[in-house]
């Protein structure tokens, strides 16, 4: 079965904002995962300078042995990306519907303040569902 | 995969969750008349409608990007075009035209045939100054500025003042650019 092993979105600023991990593999503490986002953050914009061609938008897919991490910048600079096992489909478009959810569910939330850490109950609870539902898509392959 | 096509603001439009626009419209209604209350000067209401809608503008516009597929706009009258079509067309179901554009393409002008925020309004002779609708353009400045463009969002016409339409002037005063500082010696 394809795995999401994590999930981290990281503020315009580089900061990480929200952090979850969906799997035994590759849990992190909260260092590890801070350090994570920020190294992240540096050399997404590092891939920007040194792309041959102009207008690139950063890294979108880092392939490894034992992981894939797939990115989603938004137009405004906050950054989703999910680490999972190798080969998982669909990524694209679960970071979008994670987007969607951060935006009904975080921004919209009168109590969240801009680029801070999210802590909001209803985003966690669509997030999994979406999650849940995307696995069973998977399965059902 | 492909990036998925930009979806028309009817699309968008259609598929997200509505109110009833008088309960939307009566409650807008009762948010301005509790600021003239609170804020006694009429100058000093539609500076708080401005940061109201400042406030909504900088979230806003990462739903709108989410759920419109707008991808990058090329220029300005992009920009001013997708607002107008597509924003205006989602969020309030209305939808507005672009004119009256400077010769170098930094300035125009929104007009609005119908705005739902003014159903049942008509304005007293003591608030004469007030600019009813200037949660509009604080949105606006909000959500353009997290797009890195910094503008100026004035209202030019306003049925409620007794102009034949609502017509919103926006002026781009500089694009900041999304590169990171490298120079971290300086």
């Amino acid at each position: 079965m394809a795995a999401i092993y994590s999930l981290y979105i990281i503020n315009k600023s580089g900061g990480l904002i929200f952090y979850k991990d969906y799997g035994s593999k590759g849990r992190m503490d909260t260092n590890d995962s801070l350090r994570v986002a920020s190294l992240w953050h540096s050399m997404h914009a590092i891939s920007q300078q040194l792309s041959p061609t102009t207008g690139c938008s950063g890294i979108e897919l880092l392939e490894a042995d034992t992981f894939d991490l797939h990115c989603f910048q938004s137009l405004t600079g906050t950054k989703f990306f999910v680490v999972c096992e190798p080969g998982t489909q669909h990524m694209e478009a679960l970071l979008k519907v994670i987007y969607e959810l951060y935006t009904d569910y975080v921004l919209k939330n009168p109590f969240y303040e801009m680029e801070m850490p999210i802590r909001c109950e209803l985003f966690d609870v669509n997030l999994t569902q979406a999650i849940q539902k995307d696995r069973v898509v998977l399965l059902g392959r | 995969m492909a990036p998925a096509a930009p979806r028309s603001g009817d699309a968008i439009f259609a598929s997200v969750e509505r109110v009833n626009a008088e309960l939307f419209t009566l409650t807008y209604g009762a948010i301005v008349r509790q600021l003239l209350t609170d804020l006694e000067e009429v100058e000093e209401v539609n500076k708080q409608l401005d940061q109201m809608g400042y406030n909504i503008g900088i979230r806003l516009i990462d739903e709108f990007l989410a759920k419109s597929n707008v991808s990058r706009c090329v220029d300005f009258k992009e920009t001013a075009e997708v607002i107008a079509k597509v924003g205006f067309k989602m969020f309030l179901g209305v939808t507005a035209s672009v004119t009256n554009w400077d010769a170098d393409g930094t300035c125009c002008s929104i007009v609005l045939e119908d705005n739902p925020l003014v159903d049942f309004v008509e304005l007293p002779d003591t608030c004469q100054g007030l600019y009813y609708c200037n949660i509009l353009s604080g949105v606006i400045r909000g959500a353009l500025e997290m797009v890195s463009m910094k503008t100026e969002v004035t209202w030019i016409r306003d049925v409620l003042r007794g102009d034949d339409a609502y017509e919103l002037q926006v002026k781009l005063l500089k694009q900041v650019p999304e590169e990171y500082p490298y120079k971290d010696d300086e």
